[in-house]
């Protein structure tokens, strides 16, 4: 794996994928990379971000998001703090701003946010002077999830480019998806859309994607079968007449999974709902499953994304645990 | 809004005149508050003494501008606009006659509200503030209002503001039994199960923001509903603010068929699309939304044709905390009385529309609408007078509004042709520097 040693990464924030290079997204692939690797040592603290405060903002409840964004920063040395700020009487945009205010007082090095509303941590961003990672936006987008899910594949099938990827399910009100389709698309991944007609947003054709509304048809050559969780929370009203219905016609089983290659992937951002949008039996399948890895990805790769933001790559000191890792590992030494 | 006994002659002027047909150069001569007289050769003899003379140096001078939407904060929300400012706004973008929306707290429907309204107006602001009346008790689509009561009291016309009669046998009757008044109708043209989720037009734009769409349909319906209704019942009829192909085919439509159909457009429907929401700008979030490119065309095209009648400001002052929000909280609305002018001339100095085309839209037609025995030169009616450089380049600066509020979609658009002096009841209330 070569490191990006020579471009840095030149954003401030990270709120989508959406304008992301090809370039950028491989910076941060391939510095998520080293990551993995650290990550499976025993002893895994980094001083990379040493006196850096990251504050974990999330307006919307979140387990798994949070707990990888928090990890990730104490592994990086960062001081990492958790403010959970849900209800209704906080939503109001007022609240919002405000409390961007009061973060920004307290001088933060990085605020990872997750709102219920598309746009709403474009707009914290507007309002503070540190890094903002969007961890989840509405129906916006999820970069860090799109970016996970990449770096599963590229260490599965070591490439990106010409897999077939199929995304399937409740895409209308999915941020994972969107931010997928802006990453697959900018890494020339064909990329394959399948819900029901009322669970597409519209004019979803003109994302850079085939949509299927037959999954059958749409799963035919896939690669890689990234399922959704179907939404029911951001639902008003009715979108599918039941989830019997659903599983029946969208859910992935074997006979669905038999229609794809024989090696395809099968993917989930979870929570699962088991039964809904994917049977049992796959989700545990261990040779088709990368459900799991996923999750690990996660962490390597929210790593990967602070690094970048709070530190120049190019700029990483030479002193520092992850430079001497990736100097073993550019010399082939065990 | 005090009458003047003193005489005052516009010289050197371009009289622009619509509804006489009138573009020639010449003078005008205001007596108190009406136009005594007016014509190429007038004060050929020269000029009499005790006469205040202006030399408008071959500026236009039409008929003051009517804008037949306008939303103000009194009574309710005098933080987001007062009928003061709304008025002070108004002279300096050339508009002389405001028609105000009832979307007031309370809403204004009954007679009382209307002549409050009415009054205060008369007290506190510098142009012709006329309220109109709301169609159905609190706006809420389900008891008419005292139709002729409310015309009787003053209300130029009857309107739920930014809100649809959703019930189709409300609307019938409330278009039957306002077809006995001849009084307006103006309807917001958005079927509310279709809009109630949306934040801005749906399209590929929505689709990439994550934001839930309006689609075009929930205009189209209601326009088509409303327009077999009032096949059913002649009642006039007036799509306040109309933003879709579709929905203006209808509307062709209808008027080919010899209906009593009429609609209007804000500048922001045929200046801007749905891109200008770019990353979430909320100034951008109206309704009806900034629709498509194809739909914006549609909209030009029908202003050429004359299937769109009017052009209206849809001024809808919002206060800072209202607009700084995430974009699906943040409230819908533009100010649009200072840039109704210099935005609708765009339509001139690009062609679609000539000079005198596009005045009909602002002066000589709503005039006709709303029933009232003003806008144009002729002599014997109000002195309310826009002189106007259609030419000069400025670049439109929201920090500089009358307006209590400033939320353009507009700000550093760079635009020609400014209002220079505005006068109301032959008072000049609006003067720009160095004219």
């Amino acid at each position: 794996m070569t490191p990006p040693d020579s471009i840095p990464f030149s954003q401030r924030h990270l709120l989508g994928i959406e304008g992301l290079s090809a370039l950028e997204i491989t910076q941060l692939l391939d510095l998520a990379d080293t990551y993995v690797d650290l990550n499976r040592q025993v002893d895994k603290k980094q001083s990379v971000l040493r006196g850096r405060t990251q504050i974990n903002v999330f307006f919307e409840s979140s387990t798994r998001t949070r707990t990888s964004f928090e990890l990730a920063g104490k592994r990086l040395g960062a001081d990492t703090i958790n403010m959970s700020i849900e209800g209704s009487s906080i939503k109001k945009g007022e609240t919002l701003i405000d409390t961007a205010m009061t973060l920004n007082a307290m001088h933060p090095d990085v605020l990872v946010v997750r709102h219920s509303e598309s746009g709403a941590v474009e707009l914290l961003s507007q309002k503070v002077d540190c890094a903002v990672i969007n961890a989840g936006d509405g129906s916006h987008e999820h970069p860090t999830q799109a970016l996970l899910d990449a770096l599963t594949i590229r260490r599965r099938r070591k490439k990106l480019t010409g897999l077939r990827i199929a995304i399937c399910g409740d895409i209308l009100h999915s941020r994972v998806a969107r931010s997928n389709i802006h990453l697959l698309a900018a890494m020339g991944a064909e990329i394959r859309l399948i819900a029901p007609p009322t669970l597409l947003p519209p004019h979803a054709d003109r994302l850079g994607v085939t949509v299927f509304t037959n999954m059958k048809k749409g799963l035919a050559g896939c690669d890689i079968i990234m399922m959704l969780r179907l939404q029911t929370e951001r639902m008003h009203g009715s979108f599918v007449p039941s989830i019997r219905e659903y599983f029946r016609f969208y859910g992935l089983d074997r006979e669905k999974l038999a229609l794809a290659k024989d090696d395809a992937l099968v993917m989930h951002p979870g929570p699962m709902n088991r039964g809904v949008e994917i049977d049992t039996e796959i989700a545990d399948d261990i040779v088709r499953s990368v459900i799991r890895e996923q999750v690990e990805m996660g962490v390597a790769v929210r790593m990967a994304c602070l690094h970048a933001l709070l530190l120049p790559i190019a700029n990483q000191p030479e002193t520092d645990r992850s430079a001497m890792l990736l100097e073993k590992i550019r010399s082939g030494a065990p | 809004m005090k009458a003047t006994t003193q005489r005052k002659a516009f010289i050197n002027a371009r009289l622009l005149d619509p509804a006489l047909g009138m573009d020639l150069q010449g003078a005008i001569l205001v007596d108190g508050h009406i136009i005594a007289d007016l014509g190429p050769s007038l004060f050929a003899d020269g000029i009499p003494d005790g006469i205040e003379v202006f030399d408008c140096a071959g500026k236009c001078l039409a008929p003051g501008l009517i804008d037949m939407r306008v939303f103000i904060g009194e009574p309710g929300t005098e933080h987001k606009e007062t009928l003061a400012t709304a008025s002070e706004a108004a002279a300096v973008g050339g508009v002389t006659t405001i028609a105000m929306m009832p979307e007031t707290d309370p809403v204004i429907d009954n007679v009382a509200l209307v002549e409050f309204v009415a009054r205060q107006a008369r007290e506190t602001a510098q142009v012709s503030i006329l309220p109109t009346a709301a169609i159905t008790k609190g706006l809420g689509g389900r008891e008419m209002t005292e139709m002729g009561l409310l015309q009787s009291a003053g209300a130029v016309a009857l309107t739920d503001g930014t809100h649809t009669i959703a019930d189709s046998l409300v609307m019938r009757r409330v278009l039957s039994y306002a077809s006995n008044f001849d009084i307006l109708i103006m309807h917001h043209a958005a079927e509310p199960s279709l809009t109630k989720n949306g934040c801005m037009n749906e399209g590929e734009v929505a689709t990439r923001l994550g934001l839930s769409g309006i689609p075009t349909a929930a205009e189209t319906i209601i326009v088509e509903r409303d327009i077999r209704l009032v096949e059913l019942t002649g009642a006039r009829y007036h799509v306040s603010s109309i933003s879709t192909a579709t929905a203006l085919d209808a509307v062709r439509a209808a008027k080919q068929r010899g209906l009593p159909v009429t609609c209007g457009v804000s500048p922001v429907h045929f200046a801007l699309n749905e891109t200008s929401i770019g990353n979430y700008r909320t100034f951008a979030k109206l309704s009806p939304p900034l629709r498509s490119e194809d739909d914006r065309r549609a909209v030009v095209d029908a202003l050429i044709d004359g299937t769109i009648d009017v052009i209206a400001s849809c001024h809808m002052p919002q206060d800072q905390e209202s607009k700084r929000q995430p974009f699906e909280q943040a409230e819908d609305g533009a100010v649009g009385l200072e840039t109704l002018l210099p935005i609708g001339l765009e339509l001139v100095h690009n062609g679609h529309l000539t000079l005198s085309e596009f005045l009909t839209k602002v002066t000589t037609r709503p005039a006709e609408l709303l029933g009232l025995r003003r806008g144009s030169l002729r002599s014997g009616t109000p002195a309310d007078l826009t002189i106007f450089d259609p030419d000069v380049p400025w670049v439109i600066d929201a920090g500089v509004f009358r307006s209590k509020s400033k939320n353009t979609p507009f700000e550093n658009h760079p635009v020609q042709g400014r209002a220079v002096m505005t006068i109301v009841g032959g008072n000049i209330v609006h003067r720009l520097d160095g004219n």
